[in-house]
């Protein structure tokens, strides 16, 4: 990065940044009245009421009642949804997309299962209010580059540590699946090459799994018996994969191309993988049948997105969700942005304007996610004793018009607040206006 | 005589192409669509409205109007019309983007390789989208010529995507980008905005001087002309006003000082800011300068210069009373720019008519058109886009796409591959291993998404590695 870049940088993050408007203390009680109670997991309440305590939903319905000393808030004519949950973003892990230094998602090497995305989380990023106003209050985050690319992890857009964010210990082994595809038009390499390459890749891939496998018996047997049996002798990556293989952490691969996705699959049922989800998907349609019979979850997108072939039908990426959806596959949706998270409600929109259930596209963003994610007891929907991450909004969510006018992430209200909206107050209307520039 | 053979024959042949180009009209269409809701954009929306469609433009405008024998009848009962969408900032259907080779490169334009078997000008079609202003990259402190094309996906001749009588434009490219590509890249100027501003106002007054020399020539005060240099020649129309800028910004401070030397030079009237992520903060200075702008809708963050950045900048933009558009700048935006125009009545509060004058009048006013495009009225041409719901929703899927009444696209009937060029001896289209990028910024990270970023062309690889 060059000096100048350096100082820019320096210059912008040191005093040009302020620091963004907090929740407050305020954890309750609330009482949201009059409101559609759109919960996901059992239907939609007319005219209902939902009470905030302790950062949880204590109660819902129609015949509640308001506790002592709590805040109200007449949700007349607005909806409250369970808050959105992007299945794929890089938000805290990237804050300029030009500048490499402002980018923790890429470390070196092809093996790093021992990187943590966690520790790279900028709780302050300016992404975040940015994008969480949109009503989106959860996302994982995510690694990429290399093979494996380390842990993603679920994360609430708001907390002051990645420790405070972090979501009932979801964490997913980041695999990027081997192409059998050219990169883009800079890759020259032959047919042969590719094919050669990516199966090197698989090997390289089954042999860190045989091996990590042999490290958890070896460290099993030593548990077991320390007299008896030594430890392994310590290797970071195989130390990282010991959940994995035991059977506790899931695992994310990435995967776009339909023959990969295949080959993906014969690998997963090779490696008889339990907790496994597949991530991008972009032409999931084509093998969609394949996905559903594997039971493969899928996080799919984004959705507003071209074909990832010049032949294709123009709407492929429009309609991948819907086709997998209508086949049996589990869908959730991702955005795969940083910048615009804040797009996930329009992505859904589009998956339901190329033909997906409303139902179900809302459930991509809420509920199966939260299944998928294994935090459906904490997330998801509007239920008795989950989080309180929600959201109100004066009409339907997916609909550029609509207003999102009051947010809740795990019990905090949050200022519907961002530097843009801040930009917005200031610069509308600016005072002093107009300088006599240029001098006439 | 052979010689003379030789040049009758050159003649011939150029006097045959010449012919062959002026004399194959381009398609013009009759049809008349029936029972529509109608967003003129410029005159209100006009529920259960027929529209008729003769040659190529709008006839007439009204309810119940009938079909001339032989023409093609559409029922849009619950259907929705809007003007065809026109994009201020695009660079799909050319085979190149960048002459990254020096600062100022105003020889060149991209006019002369347009790409009529681009299938994106079908993709952006399937969105509604019927003109684009294909540029230039922003590689450049002073770029290339752009070329404003409509889509007439299916014709094989670029001569026929010209949009007859639009203005010739401009790219200029102000920040980071031409700092990059030549300053770090080559290591001459510019490497600072300082120098941006010294190679634009040097380049103008040498095309100053050269116009001066032409003219003492001409008046018999100088014995020759000077050397002729097409450059000079291009940049002394932009200083005659016969070519509007289009300049690549970002920053409300290189945007000021691009303002002040356009004053100097007395162009304010052709003059256009692009992209001016910044552009809110100096409202009321463009707006006293009546400078229109043509901006992203959200993007931000990509990259320093795009940091500063508010959604709300074409709202700012139009409450302060300039002419302001939505662009793409992508081919995956330009195929729903109907509904990145939705966005504003998030990040701001448009009606929908203001809304939809983001990408149909406005942009038309900026690429200096607007008396035959962006808004359905009488005697414009028929460039129409149907819509199975309000387009400012989400739920909006385009039908139709009519240019000068041809239909362009057609969901319910078009093929799934719609490739014009296609050798069944060859390889079958790669599809891309990596992600599926939802957009192309004009950055070394993003610009290989899908080869139609403003970076297009510039060695990525060489500049990442001088970073």
């Amino acid at each position: 990065m060059s000096f100048l870049l350096s100082v820019l940088l320096a210059a912008g993050l040191l005093f040009g940044t302020p620091v963004d408007a907090t929740a407050t203390d305020d954890r309750g009680p609330f009482a949201i009245t009059n409101a559609e109670l759109v919960t996901v997991a059992n239907g939609t309440i007319s005219n209902g009421t939902l009470i905030i305590e302790n950062g949880r939903i204590t109660a819902l319905g129609t015949d509640v009642t308001i506790p002592e000393g709590a805040t109200v808030i007449d949700a007349e004519g607005k909806s409250v949804y369970p808050g959105m949950i992007d299945s794929g973003t890089r938000l805290g892990v990237t804050e300029v997309g030009s500048i490499s230094l402002t980018q923790d998602f890429n470390e070196v090497g092809a093996l790093n299962p021992q990187l943590d995305i966690l520790t790279a989380v900028h709780p302050n990023s300016r992404l975040i209010p940015v994008n969480r106003v949109a009503g989106i209050t959860t996302v994982i985050t995510e690694p990429s580059g290399g093979r494996i690319s380390g842990t993603a992890a679920l994360i609430n857009l708001h907390g002051y540590t990645p420790e405070q964010m972090h979501v009932g210990g979801a964490e997913l082994m980041t695999v990027n699946y081997p192409s059998t595809g050219r990169g883009g038009w800079w890759d020259r390499r032959s047919d042969e090459e590719i094919e050669r390459e990516a199966q090197e890749a698989i090997d390289e891939l089954n042999l860190v799994w045989d091996r990590a496998a042999q490290y958890a018996q070896i460290d099993s047997a030593h548990t077991a018996d320390p007299q008896a049996h030594e430890a392994p002798s310590y290797v970071p990556e195989m130390e990282a994969m010991l959940p994995v293989v035991r059977g506790g952490m899931p695992v994310m691969i990435r995967v776009n191309r339909s023959a990969d996705i295949r080959s993906a699959l014969e690998w997963i049922a090779d490696r008889e993988l339990e907790q496994v989800v597949l991530s991008g998907v972009s032409e999931g349609w084509r093998v969609a049948d394949l996905i559903a019979e594997a039971g493969v979850p899928v996080l799919a997108g984004p959705v507003i997105a071209t074909p990832s072939r010049s032949s294709d039908r123009y709407d492929r990426a429009y309609e991948n969700a819907a086709l997998m959806h209508e086949a049996g596959v589990t869908v959730a949706l991702r955005t795969g942005e940083d910048a615009n998270v804040r797009n996930l409600p329009f992505n859904a929109g589009f998956a339901v304007a190329y033909g997906m259930p409303y139902e179900d596209a809302l459930r991509a963003v809420t509920l199966t996610p939260a299944e998928i994610f294994g935090v459906a007891d904490e997330l998801g929907s509007l239920e008795e004793g989950k989080q309180a991450s929600l959201f109100i909004a004066d009409g339907d969510p997916f609909e550029p018009a609509t207003a999102v006018t009051h947010l809740f992430i795990n019990g905090y209200q949050i200022p519907m607040e961002s530097e843009q909206s801040r930009l917005y107050e200031e610069f509308l209307d600016r005072q002093p206006g107009a300088t006599l520039h240029p001098q006439e | 005589m052979l010689l003379r053979f030789l040049s009758f024959s050159c003649i011939l042949s150029l006097v045959l192409l010449l012919s062959t180009s002026l004399l194959v009209a381009q398609d013009r269409g009759d049809v008349l669509i029936q029972n529509a809701t109608v967003h003129t954009v410029t005159n209100g929306t006009l529920e259960n409205t027929d529209i008729l469609v003769r040659d190529g433009r709008i006839e007439s405008l009204g309810a119940g109007l009938s079909a001339p024998s032989g023409v093609r009848v559409i029922d849009a009962t619950d259907l929705h019309v809007m003007p065809g969408i026109i994009d201020a900032h695009s660079h799909i259907g050319i085979s190149n983007v960048n002459e990254a080779t020096r600062p100022v490169t105003a020889d060149v334009g991209v006019g002369d390789v347009l790409n009529p078997y681009d299938v994106s000008i079908y993709r952006a079609l399937a969105g509604g989208t019927t003109t684009a202003h294909v540029m230039h990259g922003s590689a450049n402190a002073i770029g290339g010529r752009n070329q404003t094309i409509k889509l007439r996906y299916g014709d094989l001749n670029p001569e026929h995507y010209r949009f007859d009588g639009a203005p010739r434009t401009i790219k200029f490219a102000l920040g980071e980008n031409p700092m990059r590509v030549h300053g770090q890249g080559q290591g001459i100027k510019p490497r600072t905005r300082m120098g941006v501003e010294f190679v634009i106002r040097d380049a103008f007054r040498q095309a100053q001087v050269y116009a001066e020399q032409k003219a003492a020539y001409a008046n018999g005060d100088r014995p020759t002309p000077p050397p002729y240099s097409e450059r000079l020649e291009v940049l002394s129309d932009v200083l005659s006003g016969d070519i509007v800028v289009h300049a690549h910004s970002y920053r409300a401070d290189e945007m000021l000082m691009l303002m002040q030397v356009i004053d100097d030079f007395g162009l304010n009237d052709t003059f256009v800011l692009q992209h001016s992520i910044e552009a809110f903060k100096i409202a009321p200075e463009i707006a006293a300068q009546g400078i229109p702008v043509s901006v992203f809708m959200d993007w931000w963050g990509f990259k320093f210069e795009a940091y500063n950045a508010a959604a709300h900048n074409a709202a700012i933009l139009i409450r302060n009373g300039i002419t302001a558009s939505i662009h793409s700048d992508s081919g995956d935006l330009i195929r729903h720019m109907y509904h990145q125009a939705a966005k504003s009545q998030r990040y701001g509060d448009l009606t929908d008519d203001e809304a939809l004058s983001l990408v149909t009048i406005n942009p038309a006013i900026q690429l200096g058109i607007d008396d035959r495009v962006g808004s359905i009225e009488e005697g414009k041409d028929a460039d129409l886009a149907l819509f199975s719901a309000h387009p400012l929703s989400v739920y909006a899927v385009p039908q139709m796409t009519f240019v000068d009444g041809v239909v362009r696209f057609d969901r319910a009937t078009d093929p799934d591959d719609m490739r014009l060029q296609v050798n069944p001896e060859g390889d079958v289209a790669p599809a891309y291993a990596g992600e599926t990028h939802s957009h192309s910024h004009d950055h070394p990270h993003d610009a290989h998404g899908h080869g139609v970023g403003c970076m297009e062309g510039v060695n990525l690889f060489e500049f990442l590695s001088t970073k």
